[in-house]
């Protein structure tokens, strides 16, 4: 099944970074009221670089997938390119647009949720939260 | 166990969407809980009504008006007949279960006050607690819940404890959506009505599956959906005791409800024509008329005999699978049987389902209540219809099994 790739189960067996931080600068709720899906993205800054990208949370195997491959791309970077590296993740799981980001690679394993409408959602929930982190509110963000 | 006579085959050629594959598997419908298929007797009907009989009914002189009118006086008949009402004056269409019930708790609202209660149970659908949780928070009135036990029994020993001076109503559901649950209405109405408590019976689950008689029951509201018994969406009803809907205020102005207009003075229809303001949902009162045909041409007690067969079949071969937790375990049961599966969330479950021609239903069912009291967000439910058959639900055990390798 292409919404199913073994990429994506990888990450939802062994999902990365799925831990509370050591310290917590900036979180974010995303929230999920048709499934009940509830995921917290932690970000810990070192001089406006993301030093530290976890989460934690339940979720289906694409929330889990996608929130593992979320931390790891966006481990590392300065604030303003973190944006939009998430702009880019989620127009790319919400509309199809294919970005030219080396980083959003292995995220590409996800588009097979753009033929599972109902489904989209649970792609770009831990981004959706990742953005109101990175906006810097303590928030719940929801998805409907 | 073996399949009562029941001629399932041929009852599935009435129903043309049943034949169609879906991701090249053939499709097994096991959502009818959720919104039931429809036969083409119905949809002949709806078909036969736009194509020669429509007009706007109690309006006009001209033939067409009369003939539909005819048509929908004559659903509404059905409709009386159906659930043994004494007249029709106390069937009001409404567009559905959704409807019914909050024109009972906006018509009901003027007359509570701080400090009443209304009973509910924790298995209602949150279209049987939203309306009057908003009752409640307009008027100061106080909603209590009775409980269920761990296999969604309905507690039904504590209602007469709960009930007091201040109880305006209990709503309750006949069947529940998200475990299946048949709950005794008739003695929980006798409870009730001993301490003068009016109840309303939430029947969106229970017509496609049993026979049922508001009489009997004695219930002083029962509300049910077209669409759930192979009718058409946007159509439901409202039965009201003749006494309670004279004594309620109409709960919509506009045209049909009422007799005469001025700009100091407005008299209301009679009934039932005062809770139904606006051209109404002709066509669909029409196909819910021909549906009502269509069950009683099948049998209801054939229906109910078929339903059990399967659902016991469902459940035992459901019971066999490692690692699944049947939710909802009633002894009395109409078609549902809800289950989540170790490690596996019940979306993801949903969409290998769908995968192989499977349709289910995942998630909370519009009983989030029911979702926390079994500490799960949400689960699958397949439910049944007595066009089903033990194949689809052999298919479906199949793609569970597909799913576990896959997920869990």
């Amino acid at each position: 099944m292409e919404i199913y790739r073994e990429r994506v189960l990888s990450h939802y067996r062994e999902p990365h970074n799925q831990r509370h931080p050591d310290s917590v600068d900036h979180q974010a709720i995303g929230f999920n009221p048709l499934c009940g899906d509830k995921l917290t993205v932690y970000f810990a800054l070192e001089n406006d670089v993301l030093a530290d990208v976890a989460f934690e949370g339940t979720g289906c195997a694409i929330a889990i997938a996608s929130a593992s491959m979320m931390t790891e791309a966006l481990q590392g970077l300065p604030l303003a390119r973190a944006q939009q590296l998430i702009d880019a993740a989620r127009a790319m799981l919400a509309h199809g647009e294919m970005p030219d980001e080396e980083r959003l690679a292995e995220v590409r394993a996800l588009e097979g949720v753009r033929e599972y409408p109902s489904r989209i959602k649970c792609a770009t929930l831990a981004w959706s939260a990742a953005a109101a982190a990175l906006d810097g509110n303590m928030q719940q963000v929801s998805t409907e | 166990m073996s399949s009562p006579a029941f001629d399932v085959q041929s009852i599935r050629n009435d129903f043309p969407i049943l034949h169609q594959e879906v991701h090249g598997c053939p499709l097994a419908f096991l959502d009818s809980a959720a919104s039931a298929q429809r036969p083409q007797q119905v949809l002949d009907a709806i078909d036969h009504y736009y194509s020669h009989d429509h007009a706007n009914v109690h309006r006009g002189v001209h033939t067409l008006s009369h003939r539909a009118t005819d048509a929908y006086e004559g659903a509404r008949e059905k409709v009386r007949a159906f659930i043994n009402a004494k007249t029709t004056q106390e069937i009001v269409f409404t567009s559905g279960t959704t409807e019914a019930i909050n024109l009972v708790a906006a018509s009901l609202g003027p007359s509570i006050c701080a400090g009443d209660e209304i009973l509910i149970t924790h298995m209602e659908h949150h279209s049987n607690i939203v309306p009057w949780k908003m009752l409640c928070e307009r008027s100061g009135a106080v909603l209590k819940v009775v409980p269920i036990d761990r296999d969604g029994v309905l507690l039904t020993d504590k209602i007469p404890d709960m009930i007091n001076a201040r109880t305006r109503l209990l709503a309750v559901t006949h069947v529940s959506n998200a475990l299946g649950t048949v709950n005794p209405v008739k003695s929980i109405v006798a409870t009730a009505h001993t301490a003068g408590v009016p109840v309303l019976l939430d029947g969106a689950q229970a017509t496609l599956h049993a026979a049922v008689d508001v009489q009997e029951l004695d219930c002083d509201f029962y509300a049910f959906s077209g669409h759930k018994m192979c009718g058409p969406t946007g159509i439901g009803v409202l039965y009201g005791r003749e006494a309670w809907l004279e004594r309620l205020p109409p709960w919509q102005g506009g045209g049909e409800m009422i007799l005469s207009v001025t700009f100091t003075d407005t008299v209301y229809n009679k009934l039932p024509y005062k809770f139904e303001a606006g051209t109404p949902n002709i066509a669909g009162a029409i196909g819910l008329g021909a549906a009502i045909d269509y069950l009683l041409h099948i049998g209801r007690g054939n229906i109910a005999a078929y339903e059990k067969y399967l659902l016991d079949y469902l459940t035992d071969r459901l019971a066999q699978i490692e690692g699944l937790r049947l939710i909802g375990t009633a002894p009395d049961k109409a078609g549902v049987q809800s289950f989540v599966i170790d490690g596996i969330h019940p979306h993801d479950l949903g969409t290998v389902l769908d995968h192989k021609g499977v349709a289910i239903r995942t998630g909370h069912h519009c009983a989030m209540p029911v979702m926390d009291f079994f500490g799960v967000p949400g689960t699958a439910r397949a439910s049944l219809a007595f066009y089903n058959t033990t194949a689809e639900i052999d298919q479906l055990i199949d793609a569970l099994a597909v799913a576990r390798e896959m997920l869990a």
